[in-house]
């Protein structure tokens, strides 16, 4: 165990500050060489009991429990939805329908909504059953690309925990018993209706809610996103004295300050946001520029990782930072002191390079600031002249409602005094979601009617007198629009498992009009309102396409009227301030039974399976916490317990804690994970407060998938990470092999013989200076390979199966680090350490350069894993697949073989999608081209950091990438000839604060 | 019968000097001694409850064999870089402990070392029954261990062979060598012991069992010349295995990339290694059998003595082999090696006090057997066997779990742990082994009973002039003889 106060910080400090050369560093633990480290190594095993009664019992029950979940639920879709067990006889096709051929998946176009905005998806059909989602290279939030969560929402899908029938008071209905008890509660009392939705930017919910409104006198709907944009509304109202929404365009940002703004992972339209500023970053032997990104946070992001210069600072002091820039900048009305501990250089080093960009400058404010500081940036904005240019506005995405915190509660008020009769909630998980403070779910449960409709069972459901399955978003028809006000049609995949209805259908019988299928209702409003000269040709372009044909929003002119108040922070000074923010993984709590999610490993920090407290090391050593310790969190009269991450970066006397954990209602794999935020989010102020924190008794392990790690005194001698500044870049494009290592260039000696590639020869290249380590690539190597969750104990164990990994390397000082993210996936070497090695033969090298993994000739002797100098490769330690889990199994991708117990497994750049390339250029007589053909990793990346292809080609982006002058190899001396490579890591830093850099490319 | 009374063993001349057999003994009084363990067994009761206890420590390993099978690799605490642990260890390490009865049987015999007399029948079952128990890991410790015959090259409809570059297929076939050489080797020189026993037994069921394992043996002096051509092609055949198995071994790790495994200096040091671990286990089981079985008069202090000079010799080796392992690391000027195989290994590493306890064990400790004083305390000698046997463990556990947690990448570092399960099968090996050894004394003469009987006829008719002279080039040193 680590005694408290066994983390020497001061001489982390003095190692980092008296080491020669760039040192690189993972963990406190390793720059501190602490001997309370080396003590918790020897005594903190990853576990020491045999890993036999809780994981096996667990997911035994798991399996039983799912086999009878699911077959409890294919026998009640039979009678309620008839859909796809056909009940008596099956007939075969005597026409083929167009387009189906067995093996040959289709893809359709569909949106998936978070947090009301909705990111353009291509959904593939396997006979029928989706199996994958990719971003649709036709919708202007995606352009191909796509984010973690659009990556697990198929598991969502055939989750086998979903909600399966229509329940009052725990007893199964049917949905006309309940359509005649709602019919009778609107007779009697349509005024005492209240609407509960998550953010809707549905024009036809939209549409069916105020037509429900409207006729119902003293009906209200009230929208609730306990991580939306509430905020930046309300800040456009302050600035501009009506809601806006903003739309950023990245591709004419020169000079970007982000204001505690994550654009580039958590932000609606992050996607798109991250493909747009990254491209501005991509350097070849054209484009030698780059865009320069200022970030001001509370807690490292991976936007912060990306910044050209990063200044650690509470969120509270944000808007202190964002006044004093707008004085600067000479924005009337503005005044500020510069938070305590600003370097007067750095700060003025920004202002001259927004001053110098101009219209070309961004300023973005993040979600979790408060409207004051959106309004700050309104004016900045408008300062600079970048109206136009970097960012524009449109009307509201969402409904144009008050502000949430308020009409949240009303409600409440309203229920707790009988005003409002019946609350209908669609979707969401107000109950678990909204602070605890309110007391809604009490409340809630006293209404005289209510009803929850979810895909999920939940806490709401748990508090609602009728549980009503809804579709999932692959289910249903709908319409959803996005960043940019463009809309979608969203087009189901499959019908619905469980016999769910959509919010359509259900407001349709609000409305009175039973018996309405969610298309016609769709096709309807739009039939309306129109697509287009040709209804009929434009409805089905616009399904087809997956986007309306020229539906973006309009910008709208704003004036600016904004009145400034004082700065009274929420948080005094020398208290501590909690930051709330949403999962990166779990988002507001809504993925908790994802288990794709749950084990997906937090950006940076690499956690699992848990949320934590996270603050800085000098917070840590100030109240002498080590990792893992258990601290009691107060806001006010509310506390919660949680165990202490500590993260590099952070900024002082600031707490963050994630939201979405500790969730009480999910399913098998989302209960009692972590610890729940929103019992103490206040609800006046619900991104951050001054709070207090102490130390109480107990640990609690964190699985980290990259820390429980040694110490090394060599990190900057292995040459893992090469980086370098854009001047030096610009100075010498070939400044990486210069007077560094003399291994480059030569030739290795091998006793192997070369192969020779007469076809393909495929590669891929990572680029490190795009690389924000967002983790969608990894998600959707998890979803494209049948790659199995192993579960808590498994990761504190070292047995993760993740194909892909996204490795995080810090360098620097220890209170704001520079951060690098490396993805690594296996490196199909030419000269590959573990195929010689297997005794059977099970990994072998292929005609087209790929070490190729024989799955069913694999004994499992994990010799090629001890010989894999990059440990690529997985072992299924234990039987991972829940194979006799029946809706589980249509999830799996039919084209990749599911792994048993005690197989070696790997990336193999997604042969299963070579093969499908080539088979159909071999068809047409051709060669497989870029357009072809995309690893998963590479098609979801956001970034657009991987590239993959034929390095044979010469016309191929990968060829280009290989060859310049950026690219290197990682442990070249090794000689093994990796396939993958990497593109050294460019930051684009201010010559007026090189001082502050450190020595580059140790 | 073949033991003839008239032959006495005479005093050795040679002031000071042990003998290899204790004198006053004749051909029949040998043959009784020995046969009489198997026949007339004494003290029961000890017996009965060493027994029961590598009993149950067997019938432990076989649960957690099935645990195992039923489970996967995961009850154990292999994990992603430490692919290899517990496995591999305990199969190095047991492999390792069979060498002494190899060399003692082959190669001595062939230098014709008459010492060897006396303890070659129970190193060549030590050496049985430790490779049987490394036989086991490599076979459990796959992913798969039912498609484990395809490391073996057999003709199928697959039309595949094991792929002949890797180091495991070699462990294969050197190991399935080593095994079929030794116990055929011990199984001959049984031969005309068990014939004996046949003929001595009372019962009838002992008759037929003897009778069935002898072979026919009739001591004919055509069966003898057989015997003789035999068992010295045998000894030939074994003799470069004590060299080939170990170094096969060692290649699966000179073969790799891995900093800590990547040396060439790994062949030699291994088999020293091997010799020496075997050394410190015979010692370690005939330190107390001799006592217990009252046999001091045919393992005397000579052999614990001579054996404790090889032990020592080897160790020096393999600390040499230390030491050049840590100069090519350190002269190679490679961050990996001098990281993994110095600075981590024995400065910063997590693991760090295991490696100084290497040290201690293999290196410090057996340099006391330089003093003869040393030598000829029996607890000493058998205590810093236990320590040198820990030593070997520990050397291994240095290897492979210290050079897989901490290889190139420090993203993919991380700790190991053994599991219960790693411990139990640990454990249980050693119950088995020990449980192998109590039903070779119990049926089987553990000392040579003919070559014994051949020793005493050299030692009375060409006088012990020559063996004591030959003797002395490895007895060293004179030492007067408690009780003589």
């Amino acid at each position: 165990m680590i005694p408290l106060q066994s983390l020497d910080i001061a001489a982390v400090r003095a190692r980092l500050q008296n080491s020669k050369g760039k040192m690189y560093w993972r963990t406190l633990e390793e720059v501190a060489d602490s001997s309370a480290f080396e003590e918790l190594i020897h005594n903190e095993f990853p576990r020491q009991a045999a890993p036999m009664p809780d994981a096996v019992s667990r997911r035994t029950f798991v399996k039983l429990m799912g086999a009878s979940f699911a077959l409890a639920g294919l026998s009640g879709c039979g009678t309620v939805g008839g859909h796809w067990r056909v009940p008596e006889k099956i007939i075969p096709y005597v026409e083929s329908p167009e387009y189906v051929v067995p093996g040959n998946p289709l893809m359709f176009a569909t949106a998936m909504s978070l947090g009301g905005v909705a990111i353009g998806l291509l959904a593939e059909s396997h006979t029928g059953r989706p199996t994958k989602l990719e971003g649709n290279p036709s919708h202007p939030g995606s352009l191909g690309s796509a984010d973690l969560f659009s990556q697990a929402a198929i598991l969502q899908l055939y989750d086998p925990d979903r909600a399966e029938s229509v329940n009052n008071g725990g007893r199964i209905r049917t949905w006309q018993n309940f359509e005649t008890a709602l019919a009778a509660q609107v007779a009697a009392d349509g005024g005492g209706v209240r609407i509960v939705t998550e953010a809707v930017t549905s024009p036809t919910l939209v549409s069916q809610i105020e037509q429900f409104v409207a006729a119902n006198a003293g009906a209200k709907w009230i929208t609730w996103e306990p991580a939306g944009q509430n905020n930046a509304l309300q800040g456009a109202a302050l600035a501009f004295g009506q809601p806006v929404s903003t739309v950023y365009d990245f591709s004419q940002a020169d000079i970007v300050l982000a204001l505690d703004a994550d654009f580039l992972s958590a932000v609606p339209a992050n996607v798109r946001y991250t493909r747009d500023f990254m491209a501005k970053r991509r350097l070849s032997e054209e484009s030698t520029t780059m865009n320069r990104l200022y970030v001001v946070e509370p807690m490292l992001t991976p936007t912060g990782s990306k910044a050209d210069h990063r200044l650690a600072l509470r969120a509270s002091e944000v808007a202190a930072f964002g006044r004093a820039v707008g004085e600067a900048l000479g924005v009337a009305g503005l005044s500020s002191a510069l938070p305590a501990g600003v370097s007067t250089e750095w700060f003025n080093a920004l202002v001259n390079d927004l001053q110098g960009a101009g219209a070309n400058a961004l300023v973005v404010v993040g979600d979790g600031q408060p409207p004051l500081v959106h309004a700050i940036g309104h004016a900045i904005n408008a300062a600079l002249g970048g109206v136009g240019t970097t960012l524009r506005y449109i009307a509201p995405l969402a409904a144009d409602l008050p502000d949430e915190n308020e009409a949240m509660a009303e409600l409440v008020a309203e229920m707790q005094s009988g005003a409002a009769s019946s609350v209908i909630i669609l979707g969401g998980n107000p109950v678990f979601t909204t602070p605890a403070q309110l007391g809604f779910g009490d409340a809630l449960a006293e209404v005289p009617f209510s009803a929850h409709l979810s895909v999920d069972v939940n806490e709401t459901s748990n508090r609602c007198q009728w549980q009503l399955p809804a579709t999932h978003f692959l289910e249903a028809w709908s319409d959803a629009r996005a960043f940019d006000g463009s809309a979608t049609i969203v087009q189901p995949l499959v019908e619905p498992l469980y016999g769910g209805r959509s919010a359509h259908e259900v407001m349709a019988l609000l409305n009175g009009q039973t018996g309405q299928a969610g298309y016609d209702i769709v096709r309807a409003f739009w039939e309306e309102n129109g697509i287009g000269d040709n209804f009929e040709r434009g409805w089905r372009r616009a399904v087809h396409d997956g986007v309306v044909a020229d539906s973006q929003a309009e910008s709208v002119a704003v004036d600016f009227s904004g009145e400034w108040g004082a700065t009274d922070s929420v948080v005094p000074d020398g208290s501590l301030e909690i930051v709330f923010r949403p999962d990166p993984t779990l988002f507001d709590g809504r993925f908790a039974n994802s288990g794709w999610l749950q084990e997906l490993p937090k950006p940076i920090v690499k956690l699992t399976w848990d949320n934590a407290a996270i603050l800085s090391p000098a917070t840590a050593e100030r109240l002498g916490l080590a990792n893992e310790d258990i601290v009691l969190i107060e806001i006010g009269e509310r506390g919660v317990t949680a165990p202490v991450l500590i993260a590099p970066g952070h900024a002082n006397e600031s707490i963050t804690v994630w939201l979405g954990g500790g969730r009480k209602v999910a399913g098998r794999v989302g209960e009692k994970i972590g610890f729940n935020a929103y019992h103490i989010r206040p609800s006046a102020t619900p991104w951050f407060t001054a709070g207090t924190l102490n130390k109480v008794a107990g640990r609690h392990r964190l699985a980290q998938t990259q820390d429980h790690q040694q110490i090394t005194h060599h990190l900057a001698q292995r040459h893992v990470i090469k980086s370098g500044t854009l001047k030096e870049f610009q100075e010498d494009p070939e400044f990486l092999h210069h007077g560094g290592h003399g291994e480059e260039g030569e030739e290795a000696a091998s006793l192997y013989q070369d192969w020779e590639y007469n076809g393909y020869k495929w590669g891929m290249t990572i680029d490190l200076t795009s690389c924000s380590g967002c983790m969608a690539c990894v998600a959707a190597c998890q979803a494209e390979n049948n790659i199995p969750v192993v579960g808590k104990t498994e990761v504190l164990r070292n047995r993760e199966l993740h194909w892909l990994r996204v490795d995080a390397y810090y360098t620097g000082e220890l209170d704001n680090p520079e951060v690098y993210n490396m993805p690594v996936p296996c490196m199909n070497c030419e000269k590959a350490p573990c195929e010689p090695v297997c005794p059977v033969g099970a990994t072998v090298h292929d005609s087209e350069g790929l070490n190729n993994m024989v799955y069913n000739r694999c004994i499992g002797t994990r010799y090629c894993s001890n010989n894999c100098p990059y440990k690529v490769r997985r072992f299924n330690y234990l039987e991972h697949v829940e194979g006799d889990v029946p809706v589980l199994k249509l999830l799996r991708n039919p084209d990749v073989s599911v792994r048993t117990r005690g197989v070696m497994e790997k990336c193999t750049y997604c042969v299963q999608r070579i093969s499908a390339a080539r088979i159909q250029a071999d068809k047409e007589q051709r060669t497989v081209e870029d357009a072809d053909l995309q690893t998963a990793c590479q098609a979801t990346c956001p970034a657009q950091a991987i590239t993959f292809g034929d390095l044979n080609n010469q016309n191929a982006a990968v060829t280009e990438r290989a060859a310049s002058p950026l690219n290197y190899v990682l442990l070249e001396e090794l000689a093994t000839k990796p396939r993958t490579t990497y593109l050294a890591a460019i930051r684009n830093s201010n010559d007026a604060l090189a001082s502050e850099m450190t020595e580059t490319h140790g | 019968m073949l033991s003839s009374p008239q032959h006495e063993a005479t005093q050795p001349k040679t002031a000071g000097q042990v003998p290899v057999l204790a004198p006053g003994h004749n051909m029949r009084s040998i043959t009784d001694k020995i046969s009489d363990i198997v026949l007339k067994p004494k003290g029961g009761i000890g017996w009965v409850i060493g027994f029961a206890i590598t009993f149950a420590l067997t019938m432990q390993l076989l649960f957690s064999i099935g645990w195992l099978l039923l489970r996967g690799i995961g009850v154990w605490g292999n994990n992603q870089p430490a692919s290899w642990a517990f496995d591999i260890i305990n199969f190095v390490w047991w492999i390792g402990i069979g060498h002494a009865g190899t060399l003692i049987s082959a190669i001595l015999l062939l230098l014709r070392q008459q010492w060897r007399t006396s303890i070659n029948r129970m190193a060549e079952a030590i050496t049985l029954f430790a490779v049987a128990n490394a036989g086991l890991y490599p076979l459990l410790h796959t992913g798969r261990p039912w498609l484990d015959y395809w490391l073996f090259p057999y003709p199928n409809t697959m039309g595949l062979w094991p792929q002949f570059r890797s180091p495991l297929v070699w462990d294969v076939f050197a190991i399935s060598t080593y095994l079929t050489i030794s116990l055929l080797f011990w199984y001959m020189g049984l031969l005309p012991d068990l014939a004996t026993l046949r003929d001595r037994a009372t019962g009838k069921i002992k008759r037929m069992a003897y009778g069935i394992f002898s072979l026919g043996w009739r001591n004919s002096a055509r069966h003898w010349k057989t015997y003789e051509q035999a068992y010295f092609l045998l000894a030939a055949l074994s003799t470069p295995l004590v060299i080939s198995v170990h170094t096969i071994v060692s290649f699966d790790f000179a073969v790799s990339v891995i900093p800590g495994w990547h040396t060439t200096v790994f062949p030699p040091y291994f088999v020293a290694g091997a010799l020496y671990a075997g050394f410190a286990m015979v010692l370690m089981v005939a330190i107390p059998v001799r006592k217990i079985f009252n046999i001091e008069d045919f393992i005397t202090m000579r052999h614990i003595r001579n054996m404790s000079i090889i032990m020592l010799v080897s160790g020096l080796v393999v600390a040499y082999g230390y030491l050049t392992e840590g100069f090519a690391a350190w002269y190679s000027a490679n961050p990996f090696e001098i990281d993994t195989v110095l600075l981590l290994r024995f400065v910063t590493g997590p693991y760090r006090v295991l490696a100084w306890l290497l040290i201690a064990c293999n290196v410090v400790i057996p340099q006391l057997l330089w003093s003869s004083r040393v030598r000829s305390n029996t607890v000493l000698i058998w205590l810093i066997s236990g320590v040198i046997s820990v030593g070997m463990w520990l050397e291994r556990f240095v290897i492979i779990v210290m050079s897989l947690t901490n290889d190139f990448l420090p993203s993919s570092w991380a700790m190991y742990a053994p599991t219960v399960t790693d411990i139990a099968m640990y454990t249980g090996t050693i119950g088995f082994f020990l449980f192998l050894l109590l039903l070779f004394i119990r049926f089987v003469p553990m000392i040579s009973a003919f070559e014994m009987r051949e020793l005493l006829h050299k030692v009375s008719h060409s006088g012990d002039h020559h063996s004591s002279s030959n003797d002395s080039q490895h007895g060293g040193e004179v030492v007067p003889v408690p009780g003589d």
